[in-house]
């Protein structure tokens, strides 16, 4: 499941992540066109970010966060080839997780 | 991109992959415990209630640190961006609040150690309203908003 695209860049101390999930993000409240039936509610409720092992960011969305979210945050305290972890959950119980380096 | 970051880039994903398979099997135990999602402050309908819920209180003092960037005329409402700055120091969180959504609250941020008062990500606005940034900081919360125009609602039906 690679539904995390992340990019951590360092500047000035700074570190920007942006990242950018597939996820439907169904607020339950759209209709089926052909059966007319709602499709049930299916959102990420919580992204975590971690940076050696210290949270940095939570992140609690609800549905009406866009489909295919995206996200930015900024942090300080990183280093260049630091590991960052992105993980989210959704309603639904499904989640993902991803890493990448600080650049 | 470079190869050699090409092939990290990739390793890192059938890494996640893996993990991903591995989690799905049940032999891994999900490090990510939801803690506590905040139902009702999700589900209330008007921001008072919705505040109330997430913060224990819906008192906002206005401020003039805090700064959103969101587009005054959004022409499609299912995507909107929005981003917050504040150089509120020492700020837990930041929740972004589409007043005239049916349930207003749409994002919270929680800040860790060495976060910056900045985020940035895309809601879903119902139709026309004010978007409002909330900060909380040194316990207390401070606010701005600012009127977006949605031109297609963003909520379905």
């Amino acid at each position: 499941m690679a539904s995390i695209k992340i990019r951590a860049k360092l500047s000035d101390g700074v570190t920007t992540v942006k990242a950018l999930i597939q996820h439907p993000m169904e607020t339950g409240q759209r209709k089926d066109k052909k059966t007319g039936k709602l499709i049930p509610a299916h959102f990420i409720q919580e992204v975590t970010c971690e940076h050696s092992g210290t949270n940095v960011m939570t992140a609690l969305w609800g549905p009406a966060v866009s489909k295919n979210p995206y996200l930015s945050f900024k942090f300080k305290g990183a280093k260049v080839g630091d590991s960052l972890k992105l993980s989210w959950v959704d309603n639904k119980g499904e989640s993902d997780s991803t890493e990448t380096q600080v650049s | 991109m470079t190869n050699m970051k090409r092939r990290t880039f990739l390793k890192g994903s059938v890494a996640a992959g893996a993990v991903g398979a591995a989690m799905g099997a049940g032999l891994l135990t999900p490090r990510i415990v939801l803690a506590a999602w905040p139902t009702a402050a999700f589900e209330a309908k008007s921001v008072d209630s919705a505040l109330d819920a997430l913060e224990g209180s819906h008192a906002l003092v206005g401020s003039d640190k805090i700064s959103i960037r969101a587009p005054d005329i959004a022409e499609n409402g299912a995507v909107v961006p929005v981003s917050v700055t504040s150089d509120i120091p020492d700020i837990e969180s930041m929740s972004i609040i589409a007043e005239k959504n049916a349930a207003p609250l749409t994002a919270s941020f929680n800040l860790g150690k060495g976060a910056e008062g900045f985020v940035s990500t895309r809601i879903k606005m119902g139709k026309t309203s004010s978007v409002i940034a909330v900060v909380k900081a040194g316990g207390k919360l401070y606010s701005t908003g600012k009127e977006v125009k949605v031109t297609i609602g963003g909520c379905g039906g």
